[in-house]
């Protein structure tokens, strides 16, 4: 029923365009007075009074009604007195899917029939209910906003108030969401730091959630669970695969970015720099498997080879593919901020019988150092929120270790594993992720903080 | 007449014809500056003297689409023979620019930047001695010698032109190019450069390319006029403004045109 209300709501507020518009053109030909403000621009007026007060109220009736139903048709049970709440909600759904003939229960018969009549009932007068409201408020407004035209009323002014509006709304999405996110994320942790210490979680050696889902059948010893959420082996294989990763990305990254910037002709730079681009849009996990079935393998036959023990699923691997997959992101950005550096400097630099690489290296780079230092903070900062290369190739086995041939845990990894699956949400295995994503919104969020404010103090150089 | 035959002739352009792609841009352009003299280059914009000054120390070479055919010479030699060395001319040759241009460094390093390249201070007393007389010689000393390590893009407008101008004569080159070193710069600051020219012809060669009237009259011996890409006319600068042979030199510099 829904879109067909909206669907007419619609079709109103076309209508009441044209007849604002009419309605202006009218007043303009009959009245000598001028109108304050084009004619469209009432029509417009006229249209936003049928629209948004309707979509308004509809979006409200719809938020509320299933409270209103519900407390309808469960009248009878709730006053008999000897239901609680959760068997009440029970009790609904019974009736729901009894509406729609199912039928799973047999007791209480006459008293279900009863509500599921009362519920038949209640959604046809609702929706007959709704379409009257809505439409005949649209009605009721565009009336009131067509009498309302006269030639001291300034249209024109209403439509840019109400599109301010409209554009604030939209901006408050964004940022509601992010601080709805942010706080479901501190409220989930601080419930996990009710049941293990934050030094534990932040100093503790040993991460094992999965002995506190063994033992949970017995009796949750809290010693259980200081020992098992020991984070720093997650923090030195994120720290460890990231740092692999920079080792990769931030050379060859750089070198790209001083060969485009500077030697590539425009013709090898138009086909070049879309091509390095591509690597940022191939999606995660096309790296994932690339490292799990191409990488991992070829590490460990080299590794063998010279005589070293290689476990199948290693951080080198991993973070080589990593650091692969981060390129664009130094190149890209250091190109832009060496090609930024005035050309001024350049000429200056060669007019002193300086060679290009003497140029490069003496001038180009300290000039654009703080705009390609913040690169590398975000490139690092996609590094440690990386999650599908880990997950498929660096390995699941939570231990401390600083060998990068060695298998190793991330942070994202270990989200992704205490999350796959049904899970309880008060456990305290659950709520680690929690605590763990929180760790990993804050990390990035400083690097980020920080690479904002670097490249903030660059571009503020030269003007 | 005799006094002139005696000054020796420094440069030497012949047939100079630059394209840039497909657009020509100085044509058949003949001339010769003397030893340790200011001559001027004048005209309207786009008429092609930034682009003849930039033939100079081959600042063209820069830009890839650019062409140059014909001759230069300087002291005898030909500036674009392929044995030339370009870093080596440049270093002969050094240049000031319109905007002043800085290395984002501090005022030291900017004008330790050429003799380190180069290689000519052994040691550091020596760099800190070439630094000191290029800053003097600028006429900037006095004025930045408590804050050496400060950055050179902090000074004033007329401050960074004259660093620039001491960065320039850092590596002792025999002749300075100045492609309209003051347009940036206010009348006091254009003042203090001009004087510093009339100080610094005493060691240098000086090529200046200008749009003040006023200034090449002030600051030169000899000026040229180019309109269109050609030069219209070259001579004694009171010649040039006092009785120039061309009509079109005489229509510029009584304000008819550019």
């Amino acid at each position: 029923m829904g879109f067909i209300l909206i669907a007419l709501i619609i079709l109103i507020g076309i209508t009441s365009y044209f007849l604002g518009n009419l309605r202006a053109k009218n007043l303009r030909t009959s009245n000598q007075k001028n109108l304050k403000s084009l004619s469209h621009y009432y029509g417009y007026y006229v249209a936003l009074w049928a629209v948004v007060p309707a979509l308004l109220i509809l979006l409200m009736i719809t938020s509320f009604k299933s409270f209103f139903i519900e407390q309808y048709v469960l009248s009878d049970f709730i006053a008999l007195g000897s239901y609680t709440e959760t068997e009440l909600s029970l009790l609904f759904t019974q009736i729901e899917n009894t509406a729609m003939g199912i039928k799973l229960f047999d007791e209480n018969t006459i008293l279900i029939d009863g509500a599921v009549n009362k519920l038949n009932y209640i959604n046809k007068t609702s929706e007959n209910l709704t379409y009257v409201t809505v439409l005949g408020f649209s009605g009721l407004l565009v009336l009131y906003s067509i009498f309302n035209i006269n030639h001291k009323l300034n249209s024109r002014k209403i439509v840019e108030k109400f599109l301010i509006v409209l554009y604030f709304t939209c901006s408050l999405v964004a940022i509601m969401t992010t601080v709805g996110i942010i706080f479901s994320l501190l409220y989930e942790t601080l419930r996990f730091f009710s049941q293990v210490p934050i030094t534990d979680f932040l100093f503790g050696l040993n991460w094992s959630p999965q002995r506190v889902f063994v033992r949970e059948a017995g009796d949750l010893d809290t010693r259980d669970l200081a020992n098992a959420f020991g984070a720093v082996p997650l923090f030195a294989g994120t720290f460890l695969i990231a740092l692999i990763a920079m080792c990769v990305s931030v050379p060859v990254g750089l070198l790209t970015a001083i060969y485009m910037s500077e030697y590539a002709s425009p013709k090898v730079r138009d086909w070049a720099k879309p091509i390095i681009e591509i690597l940022a849009g191939i999606p995660t996990v096309v790296y994932g498997f690339f490292a799990a079935l191409t990488v991992a393998p070829l590490v460990r036959d080299i590794g063998q080879g010279a005589g070293l023990t290689v476990s199948s699923e290693s951080a080198l691997a991993a973070g080589f593919v990593m650091g692969i997959m981060i390129i664009p992101f130094i190149s890209s950005l250091s190109d832009d901020v060496i090609k930024s550096v005035p050309q001024s400097l350049r000429e200056g630099s060669y007019a002193m019988g300086a060679t290009k690489r003497e140029t490069i290296v003496k001038v180009l780079l300290p000039a654009a150092l703080p705009g390609i230092v913040g690169s590398f903070l975000l490139a690092v900062s996609r590094a440690i929120g990386e999650t599908m290369i880990v997950v498929m190739a660096a390995g699941l086995n939570a231990k401390l270790t600083a060998n990068p041939l060695d298998a190793a845990t991330t942070i994202t990894t270990q989200i992704v594993v205490i999350l796959i699956g049904d899970q309880e949400f008060d456990s305290p295995k659950t709520q680690s992720a929690f605590a763990l994503g929180l760790t990993l919104f804050v990390v990035t969020l400083a690097l980020n903080f920080i690479a904002l404010q670097v490249v903030k103090k660059y571009t503020e150089r030269y003007d | 007449m005799v006094k002139e035959n005696m000054k020796s002739i420094k440069i030497k352009a012949h047939n100079l014809n630059v394209h840039y792609g497909e657009k020509q841009a100085l044509f058949d352009v003949s001339m010769y500056m003397e030893e340790k003299q200011v001559t001027a280059l004048i005209g309207p914009s786009g008429c092609g003297k930034s682009t003849f000054i930039r033939c100079l120390n081959r600042m063209n070479d820069v830009i890839d689409i650019c062409k140059v055919q014909g001759k230069i010479e300087i002291d005898g030699n030909d500036i674009y023979a392929p044995d030339m060395q370009v870093e080596q001319l440049r270093e002969r040759v050094g240049m000031v620019f319109q905007k002043p241009n800085p290395f984002p460094k501090s005022i030291f390093e900017n004008v330790a930047y050429g003799p380190r390249i180069h290689g000519i201070a052994e040691h550091k007393s020596d760099l800190e001695e070439i630094v000191v007389n290029s800053l003097k010689k600028a006429a900037l000393f006095d004025e930045v010698k408590d804050r050496l390590n400060d950055a050179g893009t902090g000074l004033s407008g007329g401050q960074q032109q004259r660093l620039c101008i001491a960065r320039a004569i850092s590596v002792n080159p025999d002749i300075i190019l100045m492609d309209e070193p003051c347009s940036a710069l206010d009348p006091i600051a254009t003042a203090r450069i001009e004087e510093l020219m009339g100080e610094l012809k005493t060691e240098y060669t000086i090529i200046i390319v200008t749009h003040s009237m006023q200034q090449a009259a002030r600051v030169s011996s000899r000026t040229g006029f180019f309109h269109l890409g050609k030069l219209v006319e070259v001579d004694k600068t009171e010649t040039i403004f006092s009785n120039p042979s061309d009509q079109r030199t005489q229509d510029y510099i009584t304000g008819r045109f550019g």
